[in-house]
């Protein structure tokens, strides 16, 4: 679904990711972990095309399309959802407004029907109640006033009502306390735990990994991912640390 | 503000002016007079949508009485130049409020210039402006109070916000204070700022499209000035008129 091959690219003229390759199928659930500085959260943005992350080398490719030539927003009708570490707040805009204008750019991108507003707002209260958010925040500003949690939780319901294909989710499980973690971590299940999506996690922490189980890990140092393996990796990190993982495979 | 000459910028109240434009209109129109008598409220507004290439020029000379309301409207947003001044006299316990919006693009110079005297004790004033600007316009805000030596317990306040949506857009905004009591309150606040780059990627992240989602955060920082606007049908009016243009610029 996902292939990446060999992505380098610079912020600020600063190369941050040199050479990175990585390819995810449909029904998989990767999960990246790695020191701070890394690259992690520069990945999601390279993938999800924030102006400023300057692709200088390798290619992408999502369902055999060169993701790279698509703006943003394409890249999110093609399939493709980010989940921000810092969700961005928007005044005087209301999430179910948000949500019905990006869910029917997108439906009108790929040449469907938009959403009537009885089917959005359907839509809406499933997705609110699969992640235990009040319908009335939805009606509020986009994140606005909004705890840490509350942003995050309000992440998947955005990603609950877009139903995309991959999700490339950075850093979901910060600021979320244990309960929280544990309904956000069902709702990524239930949303995209599915044969036909995939979903990249990128996580400083195992502690997301026990709700949300991943069928390959990997460790992304110094802009390449130096290491992967099965879920008993995450394990390995979380009891060793970094250091004595990245020693070893520099060695 | 009536004047013999052609104005010049020169002229404080005409410095960012297209007084070019003025010429075409010259002599100018004589001002639209109104009295609020004493005790009463009023409310009035001006949408004003001409063609491109109009000039237009409407000057309001206001008296408000002791204890009188006047609640103004203003969308200015038509025409090659759009001048909207306010010549403002209250009286005892008198308020005048303003909110206005200019949304202007291409070549156009769009501008409210307002002079409010508070010549008595413990009259109020508030306005609010919301200026978006594309292309090559320009957005000017000229604002005077002037508190007169008796006019004691005056409040009076001005929000002026611009945004620009292109580098080759200008805003001028000066508020101008002229106190002469010592018991008053005035609050301005005047900032210039560009469309929110985060927000922008973050809903493009969502799949919104990038026209829609600059009109949704400009109709957002425009939100609020026809709020006040009794009649559903006018306000619904001036929404639908800021909309259709705001659409236009992105």
């Amino acid at each position: 679904m996902l292939k990446i091959n060999n992505l380098s690219n610079t912020v600020a003229d600063k190369p941050i990711l040199k050479g990175l390759s990585l390819t995810i199928n449909a029904g998989e659930i990767h999960a990246i972990m790695g020191p701070n500085g890394a690259g992690k959260s520069t990945l999601a943005y390279t993938l999800g095309g924030r102006p400023g992350y300057e692709v200088t080398g390798g290619d992408v490719t999502f369902d055999g399309q060169d993701l790279l030539a698509l703006a943003p927003h394409e890249r999110a009708a093609a399939g493709l959802f980010l989940g921000f570490q810092y969700p961005v707040e928007i005044p005087g805009v209301s999430n179910l407004q948000f949500l019905r204008e990006s869910l029917n750019s997108q439906r009108k991108a790929r040449g469907e029907e938009p959403a009537s507003g009885a089917e959005f707002i359907k839509l809406a209260k499933e997705k609110a109640a699969l992640l235990g958010l009040d319908m009335e925040m939805l009606k509020r500003p986009v994140n606005v006033g909004f705890s840490g949690g509350e942003k995050k939780r309000a992440e998947m319901v955005q990603m609950g009502i877009l139903d995309p294909r991959l999700a490339i989710l950075d850093e979901t499980d910060s600021g979320l306390d244990i309960d929280a973690l544990k309904i956000v971590g069902t709702g990524i299940n239930a949303i995209m735990r599915k044969s036909d999506k995939a979903v990249l996690l990128i996580t400083h922490y195992q502690r997301l990994l026990d709700y949300v189980k991943p069928d390959f890990v990997h460790v992304l140092s110094n802009g390449r991912i130096v290491k992967s393996g099965g879920p008993e990796l995450a394990l390995e990190l979380e009891r060793e640390g970094y250091a004595d993982i990245l020693g070893a495979a520099a060695a | 503000m009536t004047a013999l000459a052609l104005p010049t910028r020169r002229q404080e109240d005409w410095r960012y002016s297209d007084t070019d434009a003025v010429a075409h209109l010259w002599p100018l129109p004589a001002p639209v007079e109104i009295r609020v008598r004493a005790g009463e409220n009023a409310a009035q507004h001006f949408l004003q949508q001409n063609g491109d290439d109009a000039v237009v020029v409407r000057d309001y000379h206001v008296v408000l009485d002791a204890g009188a309301r006047l609640d103004f409207h203003l969308l200015n947003m038509g025409g090659r130049l759009g001048r909207v001044t306010f010549d403002v006299t209250l009286g005892r316990g008198a308020h005048f409020a303003l909110h206005g919006a200019i949304i202007g693009g291409g070549e156009q110079t769009l501008e409210i210039v307002t002079a409010i005297t508070h010549a008595e004790p413990e009259a109020t004033s508030e306005q609010v402006i919301r200026s978006i600007l594309g292309g090559h316009a320009t957005g000017n805000y000229l604002g005077k109070i002037a508190v007169a030596r008796d006019a004691q317990k005056t409040d009076a306040s001005q929000s002026v916000k611009a945004m620009l949506l292109t580098r080759t857009a200008t805003a001028n905004a000066k508020p101008e204070l002229e106190i002469y009591a010592d018991d008053v309150k005035c609050a301005h606040g005047a900032t210039v700022g560009e469309l929110d780059k985060a927000a922008l990627f973050y809903m493009a992240s969502r799949g919104m499209d990038p026209a829609t989602a600059q009109t949704l955060l400009l109709r957002s920082f425009v939100a609020g000035v026809f709020d006040g606007i009794a009649d559903d049908d006018l306000r619904a009016t001036f929404e639908a008129a800021a909309l259709a243009k705001l659409e236009g610029l992105a």
